[in-house]
């Protein structure tokens, strides 16, 4: 355990990515099997303990600390793992079994006796390896480093391609033995098969103004951005699959989608709640996710409906390597001769020529999309996000110059910053109303600059809470301001974020309500 | 019967106010008469009319502020030597936080109230150990005011980065240590532990360890890192203040190891978001169980905290049966030097 949790405390102040591959592969390459194994499965977060989640945790802290000196002591460090590591009382003992014999202990032991085995662990362990324990068993793993960066350092590592690994991977279970043992030439790579299995999505990139100029069009198609979830079905004979662009399996929570994929098919899309044909907004697909199970009458308030625009596999035939008009042939001719329910095509837009396409863009702002796509018609379906192939072109976002009126200090990362901030409008009578919440869009140099002078410029704590003297004013982008009767405003922005800091404007010069009130969409 | 302190000693917005005496200790803004207890600058501000604190803490002011703001009219006091304003006795007792620290005994009627200022328990070569006095109300600060908060035996910090240092021995490590004190101590740390190489200075950490030198604190051989080439410079130790060790200054360093000595170190997701990879947990505050010893020493019935992590240490005075009261001072602790 000591190893990896040595691990983790060097990938988190290990800042190079190339030095980070190196401390993997090097892990790696020493730890034995099944050790490794588990601690990829740990980054991968595949593995899941279902008797140690984090309120067990909390539980346990509390038979040993005072309840009220663990929240405030949370509340300063900002990562439950952390604080229980460091506020634990007993002194190092022993040293905890290894990761191997931990797993195998968590998923034999009852349920009711996993607490006490985790105390005793605990006990026996140092600061970091409390934390690399505790973050094992909740799956709350954040080591600075992602699945992805594994698995390069693994190719890396053994001489291997990576996509080698991506294709098999979602066929692969913890320890991963038959991986290591393809990786170590011990054994062939083991078979993808027939398994309904996640392959790597093609990514867009943002299209900038550079890249606009550049831009030949003639050479690409175009299709509107859906705001919804972008979604891989993945139907064979010995399996149906519904994944999320991040690769995790979503098909319980869409049942009527896994029962329309009566058919042998890899297809790429847009995952939307769809009503009498008009795509609701976003907030109702919301109402979808991260559910395990689907209530008859939740399905029936938001029906899902897939939008397709990719074609990876008919049948069994790869079709990746095929140019992206062909593609879309096939995935039209496959449509209408499968008829699948619960799903359409994504249209195309004919356009000539850019001007077209920035007017269309332009006037865009209604639910359901976000902006247009740009996908090359020669281009092969590539995992990843290849350079020029794919652009996504949001239109432009509302914006609105907002006074930051209280701060509050972040979690992970940022956890002593004040870095998540609440502003606010004027009103007719010059107060500031809150109209919402943004924690991105600064640098880190205006993040320290904002931390500083929040803490100058406090004029009252409430809890973890300051509210501080109008004094910053930052212009906020969002995509669409909507009605609300949980702010005082009586408006909600919906993904705000921080555009730029407005050192130049004095705050009694910033935005007011009637200003935000006339953007409501 | 003694008059409670609460009678006689306010906070104000200047800070906390002794009525009887006329005077406040460690005013956050220029006053008429001011007791200081230790030369970091938010508790050593300039421009005030009368001074009083040890000959150290004044020489520190004198250096670090510009001609005539570190107090029209200074006072010096010894440790342990009595001083009386109007019906109030001062007397000022080491408090082990820097070179000069003392804390504040007021003694009024009968009643005593002891203003600690910034204290440490952890040896440390530089300066005196604080010395618990019993009193009727202690006054302490709380930056390290949370259970989470145990810092580590320095000597095993000072281990770990002497590890570092022969493991990576061709790289530099720059260090970010305040300017008075952190520096100091880290260097006499160093040299306890048999470091005799030179140590490399940013240069806004010269003066201070002259003057640490000038009142008997051997340092050994110190260094502008400034002049160097950056040849010279791998493998060594340089100490720079915590704002310089990821900014341009840092350029002259190659590939060098960062690393920063301060209490907040314990808390990796601070030390990482400061850019460090080698964090030492050295402070010269009081970590949480140090706070507690020290209150119970003093064996005061309250507890008075002026700054920090004041809602838990109050909740675990609470708990303890002792009465504890959050002045709230502003002012301190956020100027980033208190570590």
């Amino acid at each position: 355990m000591r190893a990896f949790a040595t691990l983790l405390e060097r990938l988190l102040y290990t800042t190079g990515r190339n030095a980070k591959l190196l401390l993997l592969a090097d892990y790696f390459a020493r730890r034995p099997d099944p050790e490794r194994g588990f601690a990829l499965a740990a980054m991968a977060g595949a593995l899941d303990f279902p008797g140690a989640k984090p309120a067990i945790l909390r539980a346990l802290v509390a038979t040993r600390v005072d309840p009220v000196l663990f929240e405030l002591s949370y509340d300063f460090v900002g990562d439950l793992a952390e604080t229980i590591a460091l506020i634990w009382p007993a002194p190092v003992q022993g040293a905890p079994p290894d990761l191997a014999a931990i797993v195998s202990a968590l998923r034999t032991t009852p349920k009711s006796e996993v607490p006490a085995l985790i105390g005793t662990w605990l006990d026996d362990s140092d600061v970091a390896t409390r934390i690399a324990l505790i973050k094992l068993i909740t799956g709350g793993l954040r080591v600075g480093a992602s699945l992805r960066l594994a698995k390069l350092a693994l190719a890396q590592q053994f001489s291997v391609d990576i996509d080698a690994i991506e294709e098999i991977w979602h066929g692969l279970t913890p320890p991963y033995q038959p991986l290591f043992d393809w990786l170590e030439r011990r054994a062939p790579r083991p078979e993808p098969g027939a398994t309904p299995m996640f392959r790597p999505p093609m990514l867009a990139h943002p299209l900038e103004l550079s890249d606009q100029a550049r831009l030949n069009w003639a050479e690409y198609r175009a299709e509107w951005k859906w705001d919804g979830i972008r979604v891989q079905l993945a139907a064979t004979p010995s399996g149906r699959r519904l994944y999320s662009r991040g690769a995790d399996d979503i098909s319980a929570s869409f049942p009527e989608i896994i029962a329309a994929m009566d058919f042998h098919a890899v297809l790429d899309g847009e995952l939307l709640v769809i009503r009498d044909g008009v795509v609701a907004p976003f907030a109702d697909l919301q109402q979808r996710l991260n559910r395990k199970t689907i209530a008859a009458r939740h399905r029936a308030a938001y029906p899902v409906a897939v939008r397709l625009y990719d074609m990876l596999f008919e049948g069994a035939e790869d079709v990746r390597a095929f140019a992206f008009d062909e593609r879309r042939a096939r995935l039209e001719r496959w449509y209408h001769a499968t008829k699948p329910a619960l799903m359409d095509l994504s249209p195309q837009i004919s356009f000539r020529t850019e001007a077209d396409l920035v007017a269309l863009r332009d006037t865009a702002r209604r639910d359901g999309i976000e902006g247009l796509m740009l996908k090359a018609g020669a281009s092969p379906y590539v995992g990843g996000r290849p350079k020029g192939l794919w652009w996504k072109w949001k239109r432009d976002p509302l914006s609105l110059d907002c006074v930051l009126m209280y701060a509050q200090r972040g979690h992970g990362k940022r956890s002593s910053f004040y870095s998540d901030y609440t502003f606010g409008v004027w009103t007719a009578d010059r107060r500031l109303v809150p109209v919402g919440k943004a924690y991105s869009g600064y640098t880190d140099a205006e993040l320290s600059f904002l931390d500083r002078w929040i803490r100058a410029h406090t004029v009252a704590s409430y809890g973890p809470v300051r509210e501080v003297e109008p004094g910053i004013v930052f212009e906020i982008g969002f995509d669409a301001a909507q009605r609300s009767s949980r702010h005082k405003s009586g408006i909600a922005l919906r993904f705000p974020r921080i555009l730029r800091l407005r050192p130049d404007k004095p705050a009694a010069e910033a935005d007011t309500l009637e200003a935000a009130l006339a953007l409501l969409g | 019967m003694a008059p409670h302190p609460s009678t006689w000693l306010q906070p104000r917005p200047e800070g906390l106010f002794c009525l009887p005496g006329g005077f406040f200790i460690d005013p956050t803004r220029a006053v008429e008469r001011a007791v200081i207890t230790h030369g970091h600058a938010d508790h050593a501000r300039p421009g005030h009319a009368h001074v009083l604190a040890t000959a150290e803490t004044l020489a520190i002011m004198r250096v670090r502020m510009p001609e005539g703001k570190a107090g029209a009219q200074q006072q010096n006091v010894a440790p342990g030597e009595t001083i009386r304003v109007n019906e109030v006795a001062i007397r000022l007792v080491p408090a082990g936080h820097v070179l000069g620290s003392c804390q504040i005994i007021l003694e009024y009627q009968g009643s005593r109230a002891v203003i600690s200022g910034d204290y440490k328990r952890q040896p440390d070569p530089t300066c005196a150990p604080f010395e618990p006095i019993k009193c009727d109300v202690f006054v302490t600060e709380a930056t390290f005011g949370l259970p989470i908060f145990h810092h580590p035996d320095a000597s095993l910090e000072i281990a770990r980065l002497l590890a570092s240092v022969s493991l990576f021995a061709h790289r530099a490590h720059l260090i970010g240590a305040y300017g008075l004190g952190k520096t100091q101590r880290l260097i006499a740390l160093l040299r306890q532990a048999g470091y005799d190489a030179p140590i490399f200075l940013h240069g806004a950490l010269v003066k201070l360890c002259a003057l640490y030198e000038e009142f008997g604190v051997a340092l050994g051989d110190l260094r502008p890192a400034t002049v160097a080439d950056k040849a010279a410079l791998r493998g060594a130790i340089v100490l720079a203040p915590p704002s310089a060790i990821s900014d341009r200054w840092a350029r002259r360093l190659d590939d060098p190891v960062i690393a920063a000595a301060s209490g907040w170190m314990m808390v990796r997701q601070r030390a990482k978001a400061s850019g460090v990879e080698l964090p030492l947990v050295i402070s010269d505050h009081a970590d949480w169980q140090a706070i507690l010893h020290s209150i119970a020493e003093t064996e005061a019935p309250e507890i008075w905290v002026t700054h920090g992590a004041e809602a838990a240490l109050i909740h675990q005075l609470d708990l303890l049966g002792l009465r504890g009261r959050a002045l709230r001072l502003i002012g301190y602790g956020d100027d980033g030097e208190a570590p």
